[in-house]
């Protein structure tokens, strides 16, 4: 569905050449629902807007639906979705009319037009809005027209910029049932853009894992976490350095850490360990207050890829 | 074919936008009507007392020029709706479609000629009530020049407004290119009047020939030099406004 090679984009600026994408390989076959995180200005909606035709490439090729963009975009433009970071409903018109110029901007008939207004009004759990001025909409309905709008034309692949961005938690959750819904009924092929790790976790199939223009891993969320060195394991309790002694005859330890009230360190698999450990603190007389075993996130993975944080890497940038 | 249908859909788009907030044509009305009640009486001992004006009264002077005036200003304000939309995501969402770069301008600017020429049929009705007499002909004419210069001025506001992309540079833009403009028009006061070298230099503006054939049409001199260059120059920088808008709109930072 897409297969991009080497896409690269400068940026010329007063201070000269910025390079935002540094020629990335991108392959997603239909079906799929990938994600593409990382922090802001790691490149993300820079890759999205090459290869939704808005902005042409430096350097580099991609086929995206069938067509190649540089020299059919209008066939890339007829194939694909796109719903941009800031939406794109006219926020003083009607949403039903919205939903039926945009379908009828890709040719479709009027009446056909209409039809398919209705059907992605109540399949987006809209119905009712279709005469209110969209200005008026929650975040989430607003959300939710926008990605009705990127589907008036049935595309078999389409493009989420950010698409949580600014959402309640609420809306958030129903926003991705119906991302979901959409890749499990409709066989939509699905690429976003998040610099959510809960988002691209509990989406995905697949993540590319994107740091300063470059594609630095990928993956399914499970298999880039288990690139970090195993599971979390917490033990609170009033003699960590008793329990820290216990736990390095584990084997395959490491990140041993002792706190004041506890003690830590990584795995390879947390929860088949615990049993063993368990009975040892108990059998050498050590007190518990608390143990925990935590899978390794997203955010450990980017740490474990960059040696940064999310938080750190976004801190940067904004600074 | 494909494209008119695509500009009949971004028009009618942009016009029920324009009806559902019909304050702002309301707003763009008031202007030259005010010209024309707190101006006009002050014009009219002038035209009488002063050689120099060209033929007809006050009237047939003003109400002309005051058209070519909402022609201008009208329409080179509306670069701050696309402003708006492109914030919005819209200019975005679509350019993504396949439609034509073409239709996206034109669409919108056809609903500013509508505005347009609507707003100037009341300003000639109002100033009919004044004591304007004019040939409906020459009305007619004159109300389809003013409509080619919509065409002109709201292409290159929604070009400039896609290359500055803020209201808060778009403003001073507009007055700095609209005064002088303006000045140079001979909208105020007829060209006639100026020192040679402030007419000659009003030569250079494309507005002034506007004026002139407005003032020669609501003349009834329908068919003359004066109206065939007017349109001419008008049809003439519309050709090229149109162009540098489309492709703003191709543009892929737009």
């Amino acid at each position: 569905m897409i297969e991009a090679r080497g896409l690269a984009r400068t940026f010329r600026t007063r201070r000269g050449a910025v390079v935002a994408v540094a020629g990335v390989d991108i392959d997603v076959a239909p079906g799929e629902l990938v994600g593409f995180l990382g922090p802001n200005g790691a490149g993300k909606t820079t890759t999205l807007r090459m290869l939704t035709t808005l902005l042409r490439p430096t350097a580099g090729s991609a086929t995206v639906a069938g067509h190649d963009l540089a020299t059919d975009p209008a066939g890339v433009r007829r194939k694909i979705g796109y719903v941009g970071q800031s939406g794109g409903a006219g926020t003083d018109c009607l949403v039903g009319e919205e939903l039926v110029v945009q379908a009828r901007l890709y040719g479709i008939p009027a009446a056909e037009a209409h039809r398919r207004a209705a059907e992605l009004v109540e399949r987006l759990d809209l119905t009712g809005t279709e005469r209110r001025v969209v200005r008026t909409l929650s975040g989430g309905q607003r959300r939710r027209l926008d990605i009705a709008m990127g589907l008036v034309h049935v595309p078999r692949l389409l493009f989420l910029d950010e698409p949580s961005t600014g959402l309640d938690p609420q809306s958030r959750a129903n926003l991705w049932e119906h991302i979901r819904s959409l890749h499990a009924e409709h066989g939509t092929t699905l690429f976003l853009t998040t610099h959510y790790l809960d988002e691209a976790d509990a989406l995905c199939d697949r993540i590319l894992v994107i740091d300063q223009g470059r594609i630095v891993a990928e993956g399914t969320p499970d298999a880039l976490k288990r690139r970090v060195s195993g599971d979390l394991v917490l033990v609170g309790s009033g003699e960590p350095e008793r329990v820290a002694a216990i736990a390095e005859r584990l084997g395959q330890v490491s990140e041993l850490v002792v706190a004041e009230r506890s003690a830590r360190f990584r795995v390879p698999d947390g929860a088949a360990v615990l049993p063993g450990l368990l009975r040892e603190l108990d059998g050498a007389g050590i007190a518990m207050t608390s143990v925990e075993v935590r899978r390794p996130s997203l955010d450990d993975v980017f740490l474990t890829l960059t040696g940064r944080t999310l938080r750190d890497a976004e801190q940067k940038v904004s600074a | 074919m494909t494209t008119l249908v695509q500009i009949w859909l971004i028009f009618q788009r942009a016009m029920r936008q324009s009806l559902r907030n019909p304050v702002w044509v309301i707003i763009g009305i008031v202007q030259p009507v005010l010209y024309l009640t707190l101006f006009g009486p002050l014009l009219q001992p002038l035209v009488a007392a002063t050689p120099g004006f060209p033929p007809g009264d006050a009237y047939q002077v003003l109400v002309p020029a005051l058209l070519v005036q909402l022609g201008m200003f009208g329409s080179l304000f509306a670069g701050f709706s696309l402003i708006q939309e492109y914030r919005t995501g819209v200019v975005e969402r679509m350019r993504v479609t396949p439609v034509s770069r073409t239709a996206l301008l034109l669409g919108r600017s056809m609903r500013d000629v509508v505005v347009l020429v609507v707003q100037g049929i009341l300003l000639t009705l109002v100033a009919m009530l004044f004591g304007l007499r004019a040939p409906p002909l020459g009305i007619a004419v004159a109300l389809v020049l003013v409509a080619v210069v919509a065409v002109a001025t709201s292409a290159a506001s929604y070009a400039m407004a896609l290359l500055v992309k803020s209201e808060e540079a778009l403003g001073p833009l507009l007055n700095a290119i609209v005064v002088p403009l303006l000045l140079l028009s001979g909208i105020l006061l007829p060209m006639t009047l100026a020192p040679a070298w402030l007419f000659a230099l009003s030569r250079l503006n494309p507005f002034a020939y506007v004026v002139d054939a407005e003032r020669a049409a609501f003349q009834g001199a329908v068919v003359s030099g004066t109206v065939g260059l007017g349109l001419a120059v008008a049809v003439g920088v519309a050709a090229l406004t149109v162009a540098w808008g489309v492709r703003t709109f191709h543009r892929e930072s737009a």
